[in-house]
């Protein structure tokens, strides 16, 4: 089902940016290009892990704003917050103060993300992974999914297809209100998001959340509002609070998002990689099929997991310590009369925790003709042999390989080398008469500017 | 195309860099996942060989778009009895060897299960010279 164009959710503000090379150096699929003193994202390498908007330090990346009144298009608002929201806030806001703002500022229910972990684990006594080969890779991390379908097709059959905990909530959450006799156009689902990936995963057609999830919300706006909420309501009353129902979950499931939350809780040998370069690092050896012994991975592109989420405002150690803070004072089991609700919605839920199989996308190649991609390639070679080697960035690609590999598709000339415009001009100019002079990236439709 | 590269007797701490090299041009050219793996497994195991049992060597692919030839060369001591270390689980290496995970005897049998064509000319005394054919035919290419 995944074959629709990935939406991309990073955009690059040309008022703001200067053109410093500092998000293209950063990007880990080598998706960025300063072309004409700007940064270009390829859309068809960018995997929105959102290291380039980390990175900027002219705030020109930034990611696509949605319309938070949106919600209100529905006369049921469902809040999925994923755990990490807790973490944003100081000791000083209690998790019903959190949960009350939430519910002030426009929410009818408010459920964790990672509470469908206790309810996948409800229905299956265990966590359940589904996937052809092993070992299996986890799928909660969009941007590791998207890497794989770019850069790693061989693992595609390893990817877990059961949904995502945060999935399976936002059927849950559904399906328990349509019991209650509300129709399913009156429900909105809205997941609040701490990255560009999930939230570029809800806007894709087609993707797994289609159809769940109605809209994402950008956490740092709603973390916002909930500030602003608890400013002006500085002493809201136990009474008040107590109004609310909290949102039911265990301490385990409470862990999931962090490093090492989803792998704690799976059978076998597993290991956990986080940050994106890591993550390629690792998907490098696992490609080359010499680790049979490993049962499960758990890869995330953010450095300590989704509390790096570049949507994120407070320091993500503090965030995670936080968190396990909360989780302690959390019952390791659902009681077994949620368990026994759960359950009543098994024949609801059951056919629905599986995605359908993701299919490969194509970034790497320089041709999708293996002959001219042969020689392309020869091109490639005989290029870098005439570039400096000295990765500089003044040509706009992030090292002279990258800008080898983009003379040789034909999207750039040899003419950008600022280090051979000052040492051998008069060599430049044969060098672009034999390579092309092709300076035509602007008018190129593949490239577009997002 | 043609690239080669030169593998140290011993080196085990770079023994796969040859082939993730080669993996990452493979990936390039728009090989299928499918024949990529094959020839990147019967390409490492060669070269850890190189590294484990010989006096070091030299790999040489040949890419074509139909075909990839694989080369690998080392300078002695040579097999002796090719026949036996064809079988799986045999294996001449050294217990050092093996407590760093390689040496399992899996070697020249995986190389075999791997190639669509393979030559060895070996003996004792004598350097080893491996050549490994993959046809790319149907399915080589993603549409």
């Amino acid at each position: 089902m995944r074959d629709q164009p990935f939406h991309h959710t990073l955009m690059v503000r040309k008022d703001l940016c200067q053109g410093c090379t500092h998000c293209m150096k950063r990007c880990p699929t080598e998706a960025i290009r300063i072309t004409g003193g700007k940064a270009q994202v390829d859309p068809e390498r960018c995997v929105d892990c959102g290291q380039c908007m980390a990175v900027c330090p002219h705030n020109a990346i930034v990611i696509e704003q949605n319309d938070f009144q949106q919600i209100f298009h529905y006369k049921y608002r469902v809040a999925i917050l994923p755990t990490l929201l807790i973490g944003q806030f100081d000791d000083d806001v209690s998790e019903e103060a959190m949960v009350d703002a939430l519910h002030n500022i426009g929410f009818t229910h408010v459920h964790y993300a990672e509470s469908g972990v206790d309810i996948l684990k409800t229905l299956g006594k265990k966590i359940s992974v589904y996937a052809d080969q092993h070992p299996v890779v986890s799928s909660y991390c969009p941007a590791v999914v998207r890497l794989i379908q770019l850069r790693y097709p061989a693992l595609l059959p390893n990817v877990n297809l059961m949904r995502t905990p945060a999935q399976i909530t936002a059927l849950y959450a559904r399906v328990v209100l349509q019991s209650e006799g509300i129709a399913s156009e009156d429900i909105g689902v809205f997941y609040i998001t701490p990255c560009a990936a999930k939230y570029a995963q809800i806007k894709t057609p087609g993707s797994a959340t289609s159809g769940l999830i109605q809209g994402g919300l950008n956490l740092d706006y709603v973390f916002n509002l909930m500030q602003t909420y608890l400013a002006q309501h500085p002493n809201r009353k136990n009474e008040e609070l107590a109004r609310w129902e909290k949102p039911k979950i265990t301490g385990p499931a409470f862990l999931w998002s962090l490093t090492k939350g989803e792998s704690a809780m799976m059978q076998g040998r597993t290991l956990s990689v986080d940050e994106v370069h890591n993550v390629i690092e690792f998907l490098e050896l696992v490609e080359d099929d010499r680790h049979k012994n490993l049962d499960f991975l758990e890869l995330r592109a953010c450095d300590t997991g989704c509390t790096g989420g570049i949507l994120t405002s407070r320091n993500r150690f503090l965030a995670t310590e936080r968190i396990k803070h909360h989780a302690a004072t959390l019952p390791k089991e659902l009681h077994e009369v949620d368990k026994a609700r759960i359950l009543s919605f098994s024949d609801q839920l059951i056919h629905n925790l599986k995605t359908d199989r993701i299919v490969a996308k194509h970034s790497l190649q320089l041709d999708r003709d293996v002959s001219m991609a042969i020689r392309k390639l020869e091109k490639v070679k005989r290029i870098t042999e005439v570039l400096p080697g000295i990765d500089c960035g003044l040509c706009g690609c992030p090292t002279c390989r990258s800008l080898a590999e983009d003379i040789a598709k034909a999207n750039a000339s040899i003419r950008r080398c600022v280090v051979l415009k000052l040492t051998d001009p008069h060599g430049l100019n044969n060098l672009a008469k034999i390579w092309g002079e092709v300076i035509q990236k602007d008018q190129k439709p593949s490239t577009s500017e997002v | 195309m043609h690239v080669s590269f030169q593998v140290q007797a011993g080196d085990f701490s770079n023994a796969g860099k040859v082939s993730s090299t080669v993996k990452g041009i493979l990936k390039q050219l728009n090989l299928g996942p499918a024949h990529i793996k094959r020839i990147i497994v019967a390409l490492y195991e060669a070269e850890v060989n190189v590294v484990a049992h010989s006096y070091g060597g030299t790999i040489t692919c040949e890419v074509e778009p139909e075909s990839v030839d694989i080369m690998v060369c080392d300078t002695g001591p040579g097999i002796p009895d090719l026949d036996l270390a064809m079988t799986e689980g045999w294996s001449t290496a050294t217990p050092e060897v093996r407590e760093m995970g390689f040496g399992a005897g899996m070697g020249l049998a995986n190389i075999r299960k791997n190639t669509d064509r393979l030559a060895i000319d070996t003996g004792e005394d004598k350097p080893t010279r491996i050549h490994m054919c993959f046809d790319l035919a149907d399915g080589a290419t993603h549409a």
